[in-house]
């Protein structure tokens, strides 16, 4: 790494922020940064990450309604009544916990969209690695110190931060509220985003009020500093006058993720040219009591999702009433799902994969992907497997939002992921091959239950086509066919028992851009 | 801001509270340049009075010398082969010298990252910069080291002797002109600087005159530099005539002396000159500002100065009296002075590379690459505005006497990033030479100053505790262990997990997952504003 090109991106209590070259020049509040800019920085396209700390509960926020005595059965202590889920127009396999009654209105409106079954092959249940997996997009046996999108902002803007902020670039180009800098933008360099780490630090900035010094000579000088770090930021003034020039906002819940959504929305419409923004929620790592056992519906978990649900709410109205809507989506994820089967203190261990929600009015409503399979007697190492790769959701957001090229994307992921039609396609003029539902049964199999061997059949519309075989923790461990065929058809491949331990296992099958999950059982 | 300096009205009485890791580390901050753990816990252990006895006393060093580390395909130096000292050879080539000056900054890094449990380097770069002089004026590699030798030699010995030494030292003679000072033109230069900022200054009661100044330069007419570079004294270029002198120093007449008596009229100078207490104030004042605090109010005037002035007389002008008093004083220890100098960029970059305990390559077998790594570092404090043996001028460098700032100098929107900028990279990515790299070892830092890692509400305490000075909002550290060690977890078994997990299987990964924390954790802390005090 260049020397130079590193700096520290942090807003921390009124820590530095950019050290480009030298000596440092504060970024003036230049009259034409001011309207020229700002007025044509309308049209750029902001994606919002809202990540859900502590591995949320898939099953509990997404129900599988289509398989609910399983669901009931695998975790009776927790499970949701059948009655109280909340109903998505349109579909009768899936609802959403009954706190979320925000977002079944913005589903009903086609601002949301679920994702099942998000994760990756070989899932980590550590926080930390999970986490850090998410962040870097990274396989689960590899270690990335860059971030997802990190990567992508390094490939918009390789020279940062040299030079930066400029007339052209005067924002940050990411910015972290909540949190430190965190992984998912760190770039080859340097971190992408501005880390508003400390809220009240944000708060203080855009009041324009100082943090408290004790009152001693150390307290004096300490203030004295102070005021040279908050003039060495280059991106205070036009972080505040952003914050400054919006007035009208609709009502937010009072939490501490809408108190950060709510900045976001004033700094896009004030005008900043941020790409991506970062917030975060935490606790949904919900081992004990994640319900209030007289009624499931209420208590950790349920405030959890209403927080989440109204939060984004009020977000989206917001977006609409600042006429900002079509510029902004976001995204929900958490490091991992949670176990199928509750455990006996009314929670869940951490579990695999998990569904998602995308939301804005550029995104497409609807549930994307089947109801995860659930075993009818689920055993408590039983996990969800994946249907879609993690990534495929972010080369999404990559190609279908931002519009980066196929090529880009192999340079951002390292590899290549299908796109899920997520997002409208006349946003970056896609031709919407919409294939992803896979509507017929992909794969059959006989014997099921079997004991020595499993006659698999699998359909294919030709092309690259993938048989994984997952164990019930939900990690692939065995490709059974990876080929590139030439036509269409019906194929078949034998399965045989030995060497495999009684239990649930998954036939997961990707062909292209189509995925099918099946449950099988070894006796 | 509403906050001002403030004095504290506790005087020179012993301190008699508890003696507990934060007094040893404030008294540390003052007397070294930072501390490591280990030292903090060696002092806190020894007490007060002990640890003022130990950290004043100074044992005549054995520092390696510097050495040539600059032969090059490119150059050669005729006279000192490379990997051997240069500080006896005499030569007025400048190519040489240039690269022995350089060689010497690079040095005294080694020898200030490396200083033992006593007052010595910061106490003599106290004086360096009293008597301030410009290596670049100098310009002579060994005229350059004799001279600061002089004061490591005597930084806590006796104040009289150690100006009587500067007053003919060849290089001072260099630096104030003395040496071309002769009778028939006498050159002022040194004959000022002795009385306004050596000796009696010019504050508050100290009136001396012009004709006080021109009646020194006539003193000192006489002292050369020989080819040697040997100061000698050259009676035929002495004025010899009588010298009387202004009624501030009750019109004392130093009698002209011929031949080689006339050196004796020196001290005889320096003797007219010791009697006078606004020069045991001065010295006091700037010594009190140097170790606790720039603000003097009348208060800090009448129970501080004066009374550490008297001692300083009534000790016949030696200087170790007059800090144990001040060290160990009750006032010193107040709360309104911890932590409240900001580091200037030799504290900063120094107390850095001590407190995380970075180890160079050897100084003396792998001089290339330590003389390499350490040049790094004379670079960076550069950068932020101070350059080792080379001050502005003679005052020295002006956070150390330019009010009403003071060290608030040190601190612009130029020199506060590049401050950040230098730990930051130490922590990320450190500074590599021929493959030998020196970078924070972070979870060597945490095992060194933590007594049980595995707790990150412990972890964070230690770490403020043993970087920053000031106190920090429960909230912030609340926040960082949130956000930093839990990855935005709740709860605290997780970072435990972690750490644990790295340390019975120090896998890749395992061992990543704990860095990339304690590196962020670092970052911040040392980006957050108090980190730059002391």
């Amino acid at each position: 790494m260049e020397r130079r090109k590193f700096i520290r991106n942090s807003l921390a209590l009124v820590a530095p922020t950019m050290i480009g070259g030298n000596p440092i020049h504060i970024l003036q509040d230049h009259p034409l940064l001011n309207t020229a800019l700002l007025a044509t920085s309308n049209t750029d396209k902001v994606l919002v990450i809202v990540q859900l700390n502590g591995g949320n509960d898939g099953l509990n926020t997404v129900i599988p309604l289509s398989n609910y005595a399983n669901y009931n059965n695998a975790r009776t202590n927790i499970a949701l009544p059948e009655t109280k889920v909340l109903k998505l127009m349109g579909n009768n396999a899936t609802g959403i916990h009954p706190s979320m009654a925000a977002f079944q209105n913005m589903f009903t409106d086609g601002k949301l969209n679920i994702v099942q079954s998000v994760g990756y092959p070989q899932p980590s249940f550590s926080h930390f690695r999970a986490t850090d997996i998410w962040m870097s997009g990274s396989d689960s046996d590899q270690y990335l110190n860059t971030g997802w999108a990190g990567r992508f902002l390094n490939y918009n803007y390789p020279d940062y931060p040299d030079a930066y902020p400029n007339n052209t670039n005067p924002d940050p180009i990411a910015i972290q509220i909540g949190s430190l800098s965190t992984l998912t933008c760190q770039g080859p360099a340097v971190n992408m985003a501005l880390s508003i780490s400390d809220p009240s630090s944000f708060y203080n900035l855009i009041e324009g009020t100082d943090a408290t010094a004790a009152n001693t000579n150390a307290g004096y000088e300490l203030s004295f500093i102070r005021s040279i770090a908050k003039q060495t930021n280059q991106y205070t003034v036009r972080i505040k006058n952003a914050s400054d020039s919006v007035t009208q906002q609709v009502a937010y819940p009072n939490n501490s993720l809408a108190a950060q959504l709510k900045i976001v929305a004033r700094l896009i419409k004030g005008g900043l040219q941020t790409k991506v923004y970062m917030v975060n929620y935490g606790g949904f790592d919900t081992h004990a009591g994640q319900v209030v056992t007289t009624d499931t519906t209420t208590g950790t978990h349920a405030n959890l999702l209403k927080v989440l649900s109204d939060s984004i709410s009020a977000f989206q109205s917001d977006m609409t009433g600042l006429e900002i809507e079509d510029r902004v989506i976001g995204m929900t994820y958490s490091e991992f799902g949670r176990r199928i089967k509750s455990n006996a203190s009314g929670g869940t261990d951490h579990g695999s994969a998990a569904p998602l929600f995308l939301f804005g009015k550029n995104v497409r409503g609807g549930v994307f992907g089947d109801n995860p399979a659930i075993p009818a007697s689920a055993t408590s190492n039983d996990n969800i497997p994946y249907q879609f790769d993690f990534r495929s959701v972010y080369n999404t957001i990559l190609q279908n939002w931002f519009c980066v090229s196929a090529t880009a994307e192999i340079e951002i992921l390292l590899k290549q992921f299908p796109t899920i039609p997520l997002i409208n396609a006349s946003v970056c003029g896609i031709k919407d091959k919409n294939s992803v539902f896979a509507k017929e049964a992909l794969i059959y199999n006989y014997p099921n239950p079997f004991t020595n061997m499993t006659k698999i059949e699998f359909k294919t519309s030709g092309g690259i086509t993938s048989l994984q075989l997952l164990n019930g923790e939900g990690t692939v461990i065995q490709i059974l066919v990876e080929a590139n065929y030439s036509f269409a058809g019906t194929n078949s491949y034998n399965l045989y028992g030995a060497g495999l331990s009684s239990g649930v296992y998954y036939l997961r099958l990707q062909n292209i851009d189509k995925t099918f999950i099946k449950a099988i059982v070894k006796m | 801001m509403s906050l001002a300096p403030k004095t504290s009205t506790l005087g020179l009485n012993t301190y008699k509270g508890n003696w507990m890791s934060l007094h040893a580390k404030h008294l540390l901050n003052r007397t070294l340049f930072g501390a490591k753990a280990s030292d903090i816990e060696y002092f806190k252990s020894k007490g007060l009075s002990v640890s003022i006895d130990e950290l004043l006393n100074v044992p005549s060093s054995a520092i390696p010398t510097p050495l040539n580390d600059y032969n090059s395909t490119t150059f050669t130096d005729p006279n000192v082969l490379s990997g051997k000292t240069w500080i006896n050879d005499i030569t007025t080539d400048g190519t040489i010298n240039s690269y022995r000056r350089n060689s010497y900054k690079k040095w005294l890094i080694n020898v200030w990252v490396r200083q033992e449990r006593n007052i010595g380097e910061k106490l003599s770069l106290f004086w360096s910069n009293h008597f301030g002089t410009e290596a670049d004026t100098i310009v002579y590699g060994s005229m350059i080291y004799n001279h600061h030798q002089i004061f490591r030699n005597n930084c806590v010995g006796n104040f009289k002797q150690m100006v009587r030494l500067v007053t003919t030292d060849a290089g001072m003679l260099r630096y104030l002109n003395g040496y071309v000072s002769t009778k028939a033109a006498p050159d002022e230069n040194y004959g000022r600087e002795l009385q306004e900022l050596f000796t009696v200054g010019k504050e508050g009661g100290a009136k001396y005159m012009e004709e006080d100044v021109k009646n020194a330069a006539k003193v000192l007419t006489g002292w050369k530099i020989d080819a040697n570079f040997n100061s000698v004294f050259d009676s035929t270029r002495h004025d010899t005539t009588n010298k009387t002198f202004s009624t501030f120093y009750k019109g004392t007449i130093i009698t002209g002396k011929a031949n080689a008596n006339g050196a004796l009229e020196t001290d005889e100078l320096l003797t007219m000159i010791f009697q006078k207490t606004e020069m045991a104030k001065y010295i006091c004042r700037k010594l009190y500002k140097y170790f606790v605090y720039y603000y003097i109010d009348d208060n800090v005037e009448n129970n501080i100065i004066t009374p550490l002035s008297n001692i300083f007389i009534a000790n016949n002008f030696e200087i170790k009296p007059v800090l144990k008093i001040l060290l160990s004083s009750e006032h010193f220890y107040d709360t309104l002075y911890i932590g409240c100098q900001i580091k200037s960029p030799i504290d900063h970059v120094i107390t850095f590379l001590r407190q995380y305990e970075i180890t160079f390559p050897d100084a003396i077998t792998d001089y290339a690459d330590s003389y390499y790594l350490y040049n790094y570092m004379v670079n960076q404090v550069i950068s932020m505005g101070q350059n080792p043996v080379d001050p502005p001028n003679v005052s020295g460098w002006p956070a150390y006497y330019q009010a009403p700032e003071y060290n608030e100098i040190w601190i612009n929107a130029d020199t506060l990033p590049k401050r950040n900028k230098f730990t930051d990279l130490m922590i990320e990515t450190g500074y590599t030479r021929n493959g030998k790299k020196i970078i924070v070892n972070t979870i060597q830092f945490a095992k060194n100053i933590c007594s049980n890692p595995s707790d990150p509400n412990v972890l964070i305490e230690s770490l403020f505790s043993f970087l920053v000075s000031t106190e920090i909002a429960a909230s912030l550290k609340a926040s960082l262990k949130t956000q930093i060690l839990l990855s935005g977890q709740t709860t605290d078994y997780y970072w435990t997990e972690a750490w644990n997990t790295y340390n019975s299987s120090p896998t890749t990964i395992n061992f990543n997952i704990v860095n990339t924390r304690l590196k962020s954790l670092l970052k911040y802390i040392m980006n957050l504003p108090d980190y730059q005090l002391q």
